[in-house]
């Protein structure tokens, strides 16, 4: 039997300037890439502007600390005896009976960051970074934990990568996760160590020839951490420090980290990291992350050379700082190539949130907080049902989908989870969720009024196959679509249906007759494989 | 028993562009259609139900090797589990297993388990994620391989598949994985043979047909599988979901929904084999074998905590499962088998843990296996080094190339291909296929030394004397991390006495484990480095 890998069309475009036609396929390209969905409102924002200036836009956040996550679980059946409703929790007390509460209100707040994302990449880079330093919720069981820690990755998502790997290893539910709490100098806990290595800054690829010595020697040097309860900070305890030398394979030129006793032993730890990030494979490592993250699964020779290596080189002449690599990456021919256009599947956070988002659905506002998390919750409850549940991924290695060979993210899509995106979306286009007078449904009537002509089927069907898909459909099937509008009638038909009802928007009989065929019509683009992509 | 059928696909040439859902032909690359019409199957109703244990399972806290207690106990005193906890199993000295396993110890006096003692691979590999991959694909340590053992028994069978499937003689998935992910363990050689299910009720008619052409590009490509995907969700969904409603559950060892996730997707499994769905191979999991810290309790006893709990949950499930097959008249179409990416390490950590490490223990059950243990012990050093592990004394490769000749029923050859390269076989299960492989019973304990080496400690150089039965020997030497060092023999060899000089070159000084493979015959010795 031989291995066989269905050949298709790459690119050899490399990571120079963008230079070609910024028009809606380019737009609405970086905006899917970049963000959760791309919005009518955004793809017509950045239609005004240039590439250059829509790539900087994206990459400068207004804030990388929104509004904390409230206590939004006060009830009749559990009440927070320090934190009154809409008051934030992050702040504690702890309260271990309020653990599961509160990392409900998180994950919720955090799915809510997701959909009501401003114009940046800032949320896309959060949850890429919680699949990068994956921890899960689940094992640390600490919502102010969890709270800090997703902090770190929004606050570091643009910056200083070095930085960053050291702050995650000091990080409290880093530390209780990959046990580096508990591992001490009488006999080492190799866990965090060999996925410090193997998952957060070297890999497993080609360049990465770490060995096991050096797995077990970098847990000795990073013996004596510990997790300060009452500031919720990692901290070093020296008294369990392991104090002799440390020596490392050739992979590292069999370098020694002079073991060092008292405060000092500290120092050890920035020795560590100083070592491994003078290995290139570091740079090239989190570069083809990015990739996969934001281009393609596929990395061929031709990308690796004309992608991967310039945008690593990037990476290392800027000490490590992440913006400049998404900068270039974002800014390339390599990124805009059609190749490259509509061949990611959508994650479950993709699609659900960005479902949410490109249907313009109206959430309960914060005069209805409760209900506003509990519409939240049911967003990430969804992502989870596919097999993303945000807070805890399935290992530290993150999400399969970015690493599992050969499947990739076709891992997302199978005979389960396929049926259950077409019922959510099914759901949210004809029943909604409703609970205490709020209710999030898909209106189909404002799908339509974002584009010029609704009132033309052939426009309106062509203007949400571009909305919707990347790939155009056939001329057969395009009918096929307009005769949800037309039922059997001509083009004059819907034009009628459509202008009776803005003449009169009251009239609930003309209302249903437009809402119906529209109904019909978005739920079906919507079952078809091409929604999946992204 | 075994018999080959021919597939009754009898669509003509002119409809195949359309046999699946209106699927375009380019989607699935370019078949051999008249491979389709004349490809011949093993026809069995035979069916393996594959646990995967994720994490990495403990295997000396989960079979004890008790004969080797005092050794032991000074290598891993924190988790070490009170001797007079472990539970004895009927017949059976030196070896005991975790007091949690109380279902699986039955099994065992039942003559329904078998225990496969230090099952690994050479040149041990500690990522779980490389590790859990070439546990899937079969691969060789240090090689790629893409598509998953499974996978590519069913790409055997049915080569052709998704074409021209589901059809009368193949109704049904080929194998269904419980739960929202395929494991690369399903993957065939061109496309993955496995289908998710979470809920065998949950049946939701998707759109299909009326297809626009997709084109050659990596977004084509995409779309031809999400389209696939679709296919399959419509035609097997409705056969997974009249199966459940046909089928039922007798045992009443199941515990509650929703306390051991393992049991629920056991559960499953018997209910979907009882309603008639000739799937041949499940695919579950139970996760958390990961002990790096806090596998055993601080405060309880190490007999107690989160390693207990696993194997607790893991027995009380197979046992339910077993009880249910057996209510259900079902036992001899069914073996489980379970496997982990790999063992932890003989040496515990001060986290009450233990670290990755390499062999360890697989169980087989059913009422087709041959009971008992498969091989020794293994021995632990009287001073072991933090990333000493216990040495393989099977090869991972040999349990599947033995569950494809005597469950599956394939030729010698066919496994070969399957396999992609040759492993022997192990005397694991009762013939069930009419074939007249060799039982040696005799030689499933210890006892027999078909190698030994003198002198032992050695300064410099030791000779090793093996006994062949004929055929093919393999006699290699490993480090204590399980790395070759030398490979002594490997070639065929004739039936007496021979032996062979090692001679250890710039080597520490310590324990060295030289490996014999002749056939099913396979044995691991230690053997000590002096200066």
């Amino acid at each position: 039997m031989i291995e066989t890998a269905q050949q298709t069309a790459r690119t050899l475009a490399g990571i120079d300037a963008y230079t070609g036609t910024w028009g809606y396929k380019e737009v609405i390209h970086l905006l899917r890439r970049t963000m959760f969905g791309a919005v009518k409102t955004d793809i017509d924002y950045f239609l005004n502007k240039n590439m250059l200036d829509s790539v900087d836009e994206l990459l400068d956040p207004s804030s990388f600390t929104p509004a904390p996550p409230v206590n939004n679980y006060n009830s009749g059946r559990l009440t927070d005896p320090d934190i009154a409703l809409g008051d934030t929790w992050v702040n504690g007390p702890s309260n271990a009976g309020l653990n599961n509460a509160r990392m409900n209100s998180l994950r919720s707040w955090w799915t809510g960051r997701m959909i009501h994302q401003d114009r940046s990449v800032l949320e896309k880079m959060t949850l890429f970074w919680h699949n990068h330093f994956a921890t899960e919720m689940a094992v640390y069981r600490d919502p102010i934990f969890g709270y800090r820690y997703q902090q770190l990755l929004r606050a570091n998502s643009l910056g200083d990568f070095k930085k960053f790997v050291k702050l995650i290893t000091l990080d409290p539910a880093m530390l209780v996760y990959l046990n580096g709490e508990k591992n001490s100098k009488r006999a080492a806990d190799e866990n965090y160590a060999r996925e410090l290595q193997e998952l957060f800054t070297l890999g497993k690829g080609e360049g990465s020839k770490y060995t096991e010595t050096d797995v077990q020697q970098a847990a000795r040097v990073l013996t004596g951490y510990r997790i300060n309860r009452t500031t919720y900070e990692g901290y070093f305890n020296p008294n369990l420090h392991d104090v002799d030398d440390k020596t490392f394979s050739s992979f590292y030129g069999g370098k020694t980290i002079t073991g060092k006793s008292g405060a000092d032993g500290e120092k050890e730890l920035d020795e560590l990291l100083d070592m491994i990030f003078d290995k290139e494979e570091v740079s090239k490592f989190i570069c083809r992350k990015l990739y996969r993250w934001f281009v393609y699964y596929e990395i061929d020779a031709a990308a690796e050379t004309n992608v991967i290596e310039p945008l690593a080189a990037i990476f290392r002449n800027n000490q490590y700082q992440i913006k400049p690599v998404l900068e270039a990456l974002l800014k390339s021919e390599h990124f805009y190539d059609v190749v490259n256009q509509g061949a990611k599947i959508k994650s479950p956070v993709d699609y659900s949130v960005g479902l949410m988002r490109q249907n313009v659905v109206d959430f309960p506002d914060e005069n209805n907080l409760v209900e506003q998390y509990y519409m939240w919750t049911i967003v990430s409850q969804v992502c989870a049902l596919q097999q993303q549940n945000i807070g805890d991924p399935p290992s530290v290695a993150g999400w399969q989908a970015y690493y599992q060979y050969p499947q990739f993210q076709e891992i997302w899509i199978n005979t389960d989870t396929l049926p259950k995106r077409n019922q959510i979306s099914d759901v949210m286009m004809l029943a909604g969720v409703s609970r205490s007078g709020q209710k999030i449904i898909i209106d189909p009537i404002a799908v339509a009024e974002m584009f010029s002509k609704p009132d033309d089927a052939a426009t309106l069907v062509q203007d949400l196959i571009n909305y919707y898909y990347t790939l155009d459909v056939s001329t057969d099937q395009k009918e096929y679509m307009k005769s949800f509008l037309l039922s059997g009638q001509s083009a004059s038909y819907w034009k009628d249906a459509w202008d009776d009802y803005q003449a009169d928007k009251t009239n609930n009989t003309l209302k249903t007759i437009v809402n119906t065929r529209l109904q019909g019509l978005l739920k079906y683009l919507m079952n078809l494989a091409e929604f999946q992509l992204s | 028993m075994k018999r080959r059928d021919f597939l009754k696909t009898t669509a003509p040439f002119a409809t195949l562009p359309v046999l699946l859902n209106g699927l375009p032909i380019h989607a699935l690359g370019s078949p051999d259609t008249m491979n389709v019409l004349s490809k011949a199957f093993v026809n069995t109703d035979h069916v393996m139900v594959l646990i995967q244990m994720n994490g990495g399972n403990d295997g000396l806290n989960t079979v004890i090797p008790t004969d080797q207690y005092s050794n032991l106990s000074k290598a891993r005193s924190n988790v070490m589990i009170p001797l007079a906890k472990a539970l004895v199993m009927d017949g059976v000295d030196g070896t005991s297993l975790h007091p949690a396993m109380t279902g699986m110890r039955n099994l065992f006096n039942d003559e329904k388990l078998s225990i496969v003692q230090s099952v690994g691979y050479p040149n041990p590999n500690f990522s779980h994620f490389r590790s859990t991959d070439i546990w899937h694909t079969a691969s060789d340590s240090d090689e790629a391989l893409h598509s998953g053992w499974v996978g590519r028994y069913l790409s055997h069978e049915f080569p052709n598949y998704p074409m021209g499937f589901p059809n009368s003689d193949m109704p049904d998935p080929l194998v269904l994985q419980i739960g929202s992910v395929v494991s690369t363990v399903c993957q065939g050689v061109s496309v993955n043979m496995g289908m998710a299910i979470s809920d065998p009720s949950a049946y939701y008619q998707l759109v299909t047909g009326n297809y626009t052409p997709s084109p050659k590009t990596n977004a084509g490509k995409e779309l031809d599988y999400i389209r696939q995907v679709a296919g399959q969700s419509n035609e097997y969904g409705q056969a997974v979901k009249t199966a459940g409603e046909k089928g039922n559950n007798k045992s009443t060892k199941y515990p509650t929904a929703g306390e051991n996730s393992l049991a629920d997707q056991l559960k499953i499994v018997a209910q979907l084999i009882s309603g008639g769905l000739k799937t041949r191979i499940y695919v579950v999991n139970i996760n958390g074998f990961d002990t790096h810290a806090s596998q055993v309790s601080a405060t309880g006893g190490t007999e107690t905590g989160n390693h207990a709990n696993l194997l607790s949950n893991l027995s009380n499930a197979i046992d339910a499962f077993q009880d249910d097959i057996e209510l259900l008249g079902l036992k001899d179409r069914v073996l489980g088998m379970t496997y982990s990416e790999f063992g932890r390490r003989i040496m515990s950590n001060f986290s009450l843990g233990t670290d990755h490490g390499a062999a360890a223990p697989m169980f087989l059950f059913g009422t087709s296996v041959k009971p008992g243990i498969l091989g020794d012990n293994p021995t632990i050093a009287d001073t072991v080094a933090v990333n000493d592990n216990v040495p393989m004394q099977y090869d991972f490769r040999s349990v599947y190339a033995s569950v494809l000749k005597d469950w599956f029923c394939l030729e010698n050859t066919e496994v070969d291909s399957v396999m992609l390269k040759t492993h022997q076989t192990l005397p694991l299960l009762k013939d069930t296929c009419n074939t007249n492989s060799s039982t040696r019973n005799e030689l499933r304990k210890s006892g027999d030394a078909y190698v030994m080496n003198y002198p032992n400690p050695f300064s410099h150089s030791t000779t090793i004397r093996f006994e062949s039965t004929g055929g093919h020997i393999l006699l290699q030497v490993f480090n204590p991390q399980g790395q070759i060092i030398d490979t002594l023999v490997d070639s065929e060899v004739p039936v007496g006495e021979h032996s062979v000089a090692f001679t250890a070159n710039n080597l520490a000084p310590g324990t060295y484990f030289y490996r014999y493979q002749n056939g099913e015959i396979q044995q691991t010795k230690p053997m000590i480095l002096v200066n």
